[in-house]
């Protein structure tokens, strides 16, 4: 009898087989790498500027209007041009990326926390209280979230605040629904039973043991998120109801360069936009890879 | 089937009264409505008056009717801008969206159900991952920008055509006005009608595609075959029938998306509509027209809504017969 | 100038080598490998064997149903003298639902759920045939009462859900007689239903297609149902072919282990009070398949010789033959 050959198959935690699934696949790479870039210009915006663009003193209405690659007073080049008030394009779009995402992401995280309390906690408790939660989700989400973000301007007033709460109404209703769909399947497995069975606090219950085996889904949709909430954020400055001049998103600089573009001066408006482009496909590509690398059915 | 519909309509009202006492919660119980409905430039008298005539010194449940009886009469105030009926105002832009918005729809279905079909018979070949590909881009880039882009490229690189606002219109029936009649008001409806369909048309896509793809595995499609029927009569009729319900239903509640999402493509197009109408209100805070846009989109989002659940019922034989065998 | 007699015998299906192939990312799956048989004008052939043995998969071979990554690599298959494998797609549609037809097990889902019975029926009949629609309706409607479906005209114009699961595979019978095929392939059409109902399905079957002259392939993995029903048996194991002949002498002699085997693992045929017998281990990977006879592992009578596949050989009663180093009937020299 010859002993089979044996194969020692090291054994993987479920974070490293999902590391390991999501590198397998070169175009999530790829959009990770894009997404870093991303990440990192916003960051270290003020350190890798070629100038403040916010800094009056540093600007002259001179320079404005300028097209790309036009040489700069300090030696330098204005590689992607010059607005209307003679800031580096360059420079404008990094500050911008850094409040376009700082919005985006700190608005996702609120509307979660919201949204997985709210959803948690009526997939657990069940009865009236459930009931209302989701006929509430089921009306909002029947609304464009757009047309939601409007009215809610319209009513609060402008200002950067006023901006992020409207994102956060907008997002936590979705949030909500996936996580209860979610939880009412967890509900029934038997580790829900014996925690019960232990006489936990509900708290205990729904956050220690409940949430943790919610959270892949939610991982997914709260990444899609973040790129919907900078796409609407973006959305709202272009219509002049978003985030207020002096903390212009790329939505406003885009918004700035909108009345130039019939004269051929599309720099303004063009290379905001492809930074917003940017960050939104990369976010989309790393989520994409990501709801299948979680996806259990999908596991081998 | 009359029963069902009866029934649906019900439940229609009772969620239009609904809303409709959300609204007025809004605008008058937690907005200030004399900020909101008396045009902040009117002096002491004008208020006095107008407080006495909106009847805003009486009780809040007085109130809700008087809002309501209004609102039955077609009365939702008058705007601050142009003093006219705010919902004279809105009805008068409602054909320019509702055309933009059939527009895009079109498009999207005409497009996006075969590309589908498309992508969902060879989901591995180039045609069916470009399909996919090209998808996403559809859905994640933000309307605006697109419609930026199109400006750019379309009318002011290539001169093909005009870079905003609404062709000449003529009279539909004597009815209403659009603009698709005319060479040049098409020529003004392509860009924008196509700004707005890229959303849809990218979900169309991905819908028909998962639809199809989870047909074809389905044991009437290899039952259908194994009866000889040739490969179109399969995928046009068998396989069609089944994914054309859900992406009726689909398409059906898109409808209202479009509506809104109208408002930004407007916008960019200045494409004479409710939703620009919407824009310039809110900037000029003249509250009685958002008022009046709020409660006309929500009773189309619920007449639109019945309409879908009536269509669903027809097409659905499943839901149809055991529904009214009772 | 043929004889008579002759042309009544001959074979209305002649398989002969028959292999189809999965070339599937984690290797190639020899679902039908090496099959040979033939079925006479009205003859009933029991295709015998576990899930994975490769009964459907040579029903859908028959058919031309096979979709990527499988493929037919090699073997003919003849019907009525036409050889199925040369023609080209569009004549092999021709074949389909015409003179070939097959009833599959879950009639739920072969029939569209959205689409009424009438219209599944008539396109039927108008795929094949020049005729008005209204002559294919009247076929449909004669079809539904031979089946024994009473009041047709209303049955026609219901949709699926509206049958119950006995009914549902009547008229899934009635769709395959209705061009008068010359061969009708049923796979497990009595598996999904209550058991009462199978015997009357059973039954209509029987009497149908030898009113009409049909051949019939019975596949199942249930050899209580081939006993009283079929003519011919052939038991397949991992693919293969391991043992066919007449339908009495290979259930009172069965030649290969494993067909001896199932007989033994049916509850009827064990005794009360004794554990039941089983055949030790389990149906093999095809993806995995270790070389020689596909049964080796679990059979008590293998040894080295087996190491090397066996062929198919003649053995005990007439038209009996075996792939067996240690049948268990004497082989014919």
């Amino acid at each position: 009898m010859t002993p089979a050959s044996t194969v020692v198959r090291a054994v993987q935690t479920p974070f490293q087989r999902v590391v390991g699934d999501f590198m397998a696949n070169p175009v999530a790479v790829f959009g990770l790498c894009l997404l870093l870039l991303v990440v990192l210009a916003a960051i270290f915006a003020p350190v890798i500027s070629p100038q403040n663009p916010y800094d009056l003193a540093q600007l002259d209405v001179m320079d404005s209007r300028l097209p790309p690659g036009s040489p700069a007073p300090n030696g330098g080049h204005y590689w992607l041009g010059t607005d209307d008030q003679g800031r580096d394009m360059l420079s404008a779009i990094f500050y911008g990326l850094r409040i376009s995402l700082a919005v985006g992401v700190i608005s996702t995280v609120c509307a979660l926390v919201i949204g997985l309390t709210l959803g948690l906690t009526a997939a657990y408790f069940g009865g009236r209280f459930e009931t209302l939660v989701m006929r509430v989700v089921d009306i909002q989400l029947s609304f464009p979230a757009i047309l939601i973000a409007l009215i809610l301007i319209a009513v609060l007033g402008q200002g950067t605040g006023k901006v992020i709460t409207a994102l956060i109404t907008v997002q936590w209703a979705y949030y909500a629904r996936t996580v209860r769909g979610a939880a009412l399947v967890e509900k029934r497995r038997e580790y829900m039973e014996a925690a019960r069975c232990l006489a936990l606090s509900p708290a205990r219950i729904v956050f220690r043991h409940l949430l943790p085996n919610c959270l892949p889904p939610m991982i997914v949709v709260a990444t899609v998120q973040v790129a919907a909430a900078i796409a609407l954020e973006a959305t709202l400055s272009f219509l002049g109801l978003g985030l207020p001049i002096t903390e212009p998103s790329l939505g406003l600089l885009i918004a700035n360069g909108y009345q130039y573009l019939l004269s051929g001066k599309y720099w303004i408006s063009f290379f905001p936009g492809i930074a917003l482009l940017l960050t939104i496909v990369s976010i989309n590509l790393v989520a994409d890879q990501m709801r299948d690398v979680l996806n259990p059915r999908l596991q081998k | 089937m009359l029963v069902f519909i009866i029934r649906r309509s019900m439940q229609s009202v009772v969620v239009l009264l609904a809303m409709s006492l959300l609204v007025f919660a809004g605008v008058y119980a937690i907005g200030n409505p004399i900020d909101i409905l008396i045009n902040p430039q009117a002096d002491q008298q004008e208020r006095e008056q107008a407080i006495a005539t909106l009847g805003l010194d009486k009780p809040l449940y007085m109130q809700y009717f008087t809002f309501l009886s209004g609102a039955l009469h077609g009365d939702l105030g008058k705007s601050f801008v142009h003093a006219t009926s705010a919902l004279g105002l809105i009805l008068e832009r409602m054909p320019a969206t509702m055309e933009l918005a059939i527009s895009a729809m079109l498009i999207s279905v005409i497009l996006g159900i075969p590309l589908g079909l498309l992508a969902g018979l060879k989901p591995n070949g180039f045609a069916g991952r470009s399909i996919m590909a090209g998808s996403i881009l559809g859905f994640s880039l933000p309307t605006f920008w697109v419609g930026l882009m199109l400006i750019m490229v379309f009318a002011v690189n290539l001169h093909w055509l005009p870079s905003n606002g609404r062709g000449p219109t003529t009279m539909l029936f004597g009815l209403f006005p659009v603009s698709f009649l005319s060479w040049d008001g098409i020529k003004h409806l392509i860009l924008p009608a196509t700004n707005l369909a890229l959303f849809n048309l990218a979900l169309l896509i991905r819908l028909t595609r998962a639809g199809t793809h989870e047909a074809l595995l389905q044991d009437y499609v290899k039952f259908a075959r194994a009866k000889g029927l040739t490969n179109a009569r399969v995928i046009g009729v068998h396989v069609l029938r089944n994914i054309l319900i859900p992406i009726v239903t689909v398409i059906g509640l898109q409808f209202g998306t479009l509506i809104g999402f109208a408002i930004v493509t407007e916008s960019v197009f200045a494409w004479p509509g409710m939703g620009k109408l919407l824009i310039d209100s809110i900037n000029f805070l003249d509250r009685p027209v958002i008022v009046a846009y709020l409660l006309v989109i929500v009773f189309l989002f619920i007449f639109i809504n019945l309409v879908v659940d009536i269509l669903y019922s027809t097409l659905d034989p499943r839901v149809r017969i055991t529904d009214s065998k009772g | 100038m043929i004889d008579s007699d002759e042309a009544l015998t001959e074979p209305v299906l002649e398989v002969d080598g028959l292999r189809t192939h999965f070339f599937t990312k984690a290797g190639v799956v020899k679902a039908v490998d090496d099959v040979s048989f033939t079925v006479g004008r009205g003859e009933v052939l029991g295709l015998v064997g576990e899930s994975g043995s490769g009964k459907s998969m040579t029903g859908y071979s028959l058919m031309g149903l096979i979709d990527p990554p499988g493929r037919i690599v090699d073997g003919s298959i003849i019907l009525d003298g036409i050889a199925l494998r040369t023609l080209t797609p569009e004549q092999q549609r021709h074949m389909r639902g015409n003179r070939i037809a097959m009833i599959f097990q879950d009639p739920m889902m072969t029939l569209n759920p959205v689409l009424r019975i009438d219209v599944q029926m008539i396109e039927a009949v108008l795929a094949h045939k020049h005729v008005t629609r209204e002559v294919a309706r009247a076929r449909a409607r004669e079809a539904l009462v031979k089946v024994g479906i009473a009041s047709p005209d209303e049955r026609l114009q219901a949709y699926p859900h509206q049958f119950s699961g006995g009914m549902r595979q009547r008229v899934a019978i009635a769709i395959a007689l209705l061009n008068r095929p010359d061969l009708i392939i049923a796979d497990e059409p009595t598996t999904a239903l209550d058991v009462t109902i199978q015997g009357q399905i059973l039954y209509e079957i029987q009497k149908l297609t030898r009113e009409t002259g049909t051949a019939l392939i019975w596949i199942t993995h249930d050899l209580s149902v081939v006993a009283g029903l079929a003519d011919r048996v052939c038991v397949m194991y991992a693919g293969r072919i391991v043992e066919q002949g007449s339908c009495e002498e290979v259930l009172a002699h069965p030649a290969h282990p494993y067909t001896q085997g199932l007989l033994d693992s049916v509850p009827a045929n064990n005794e009360r009070g004794q554990r039941l017998k089983q055949i030790p281990g389990m149906t093999p990977s095809l993806l995995d398949l270790p070389p020689g006879c596909p049964f080796r592992e679990r059979c008590s009578y293998a040894d080295a010789e087996c190491e090397v596949s066996p062929e198919m050989r003649p053995a005990g009663g007439p038209g009996q033959s075996v792939r067996c180093f240690h049948p268990l009937v004497p082989v014919h020299s």
